[in-house]
């Protein structure tokens, strides 16, 4: 039961280079959303399989042990393991909503105070003009989608490379990429080896706006000349804006525009990659349900239910 | 053939379009001068009428310059009562009767409104 258990929690440390292989062999959007269910479901299991850790530590303490009515003692590994797994894992549960809740607040305010600055800029469709001398450009997600962009950016672009720009950031709203983001920050709250992870789901999004950018403009280069001058535009502009919200001048620029200057490849067999984040994802499922399902099955026992 | 197809776009896009080639300009632009600067293929015709449609919004000023309009985008809509008031304004542009539709205006307004635009008009009567 505990190998199980420990299983949800060793997986997320083949992901980061799983994802960075995805990017390079599936279609942006494809990768998109393999990379962030993945990462998403292993987030889950991690937590489920600490949370199974803590409860049969709880178990192992007399009164606890009353109020779950165990009339015989749990049948376990040694105590030797399972109280330390137990504190260790209260701790870590304790950090992670610690941080968890943090972000969430951090993130709430930054979007409302997003929010609140294009509602009072003058607005032209869909575009939210901010006057500010820091070239910036993002897409702010909510109802009616809205992309921000202040003057200096406007100033640094040539017509068609804005067009190109205002595509990108569409692309964001239109494929609802914050949720993707917004998952990706989550998860890496979670398990510290899902960090890196953040980085190639945002990556992702980057990419499958560049491509939606690249086709609807028509004009790869185009798009690849925009993106890079936007890039360089805003790279030294730190802004307020929210973590999840997908901005045209983040992810590694260079990979970005080498990847929309290459020819459109024909999308190799990503087969592989496929296969294993999914195989990743199941083990990670089977693994915290059947370690459960056992520590279930234990607890009847011991609760004079079943005979063993 | 591209023409058609930014034609075809929707109004908030070319509106947003319009909008960018006007800020990224800093001075007064025509019809002409933006659609030239403008990344979309649209006609003459097309810039005109989204142009206008911006002023009505109030986020645009436009100066006439010889026979048509030179816009700027306004800076200041950050006061929402400024833009309310420039819409007004624009509403009574529209109509040819400018008499007719302030009479009417003045008739509908509340005894609180009116004490106040009485207030703003005769300043030394209190």
């Amino acid at each position: 039961m505990t190998a199980l258990l420990l299983l949800p929690l060793l997986l997320p440390f083949a992901l980061p280079a799983l994802a960075r292989r995805a990017l390079g062999r599936l279609t942006p959007v494809v990768a998109l959303w393999a990379v962030t269910v993945c990462a998403v479901v292993l987030a889950g299991c991690s937590l489920a399989a600490l949370g199974s850790f803590v409860l049969i530590g709880l178990f192992k303490v007399p009164r606890f042990a009353a109020l779950g009515e165990l009339v015989r003692p749990l049948h376990t590994a040694s105590d030797l393991v399972v109280l330390p797994a137990a504190a260790t894992s209260v701790g870590v549960l304790a950090v992670c909503g610690w941080t968890l809740v943090r972000s969430v607040l951090r993130q709430t305010r930054a979007f409302r105070v997003a929010r609140t600055q294009a509602r009072r800029g003058p607005a032209a469709g869909d575009l939210c003009v901010v006057d500010s001398s820091r070239p910036d450009a993002y897409a702010l997600p909510g109802r009616p989608h809205r992309i921000v962009v202040t003057t200096a950016m406007l100033r640094s672009l040539d017509g068609p490379e804005r067009e190109a720009l205002f595509a990108h950031e569409r692309a964001h709203n239109d494929g609802g990429h914050h949720y993707f983001l917004a998952a990706a920050e989550l998860a890496a709250h979670c398990h510290p080896a899902l960090r890196p992870v953040r980085e190639s789901i945002r990556l992702a999004a980057e990419r499958a706006a560049d491509e939606a950018a690249a086709a609807r403009v028509g004009d790869r280069k185009l798009t690849a000349r925009a993106i890079a001058r936007a890039a360089l535009a805003g790279h030294s502009a730190r802004t307020e804006r929210p973590e999840f919200v997908a901005a045209a001048t983040s992810g590694p620029v260079p990979q970005r525009v080498q990847a929309l200057l290459a020819a459109p490849r024909a999308p190799r067999t990503g087969r592989t990659i496929a296969a294993l984040l999914l195989a990743c994802t199941a083990v990670s499922c089977v693994a915290s349900v059947a370690g459960m399902a056992d520590f279930h099955h234990r607890v009847e026992i011991a609760q004079g239910d079943e005979t063993p | 053939m591209t023409e058609a197809k930014d034609e075809r776009r929707p109004a908030g896009e070319l509106e947003a379009s319009v909008m960018a080639t006007l800020w990224a300009a800093g001075g007064p632009q025509t019809p002409g001068q933006v659609q030239s600067r403008l990344g979309a293929d649209l006609a003459r015709t097309t810039v005109t009428t989204i142009l206008t449609r911006l002023h009505d919004k109030g986020v645009v000023e436009r100066y006439r310059q010889g026979r048509g309009f030179a816009y700027v985008p306004v800076r200041d809509v950050q006061d929402a009562q400024g833009l309310t008031a420039r819409r007004m304004h624009s509403e009574l542009d529209r109509d040819t009767d400018r008499e007719t539709v302030l009479a009417r205006f003045v008739a509908q307004l509340s005894p609180d409104d009116e004490r106040v635009l009485r207030d703003l008009l005769e300043p030394d009567e209190r």
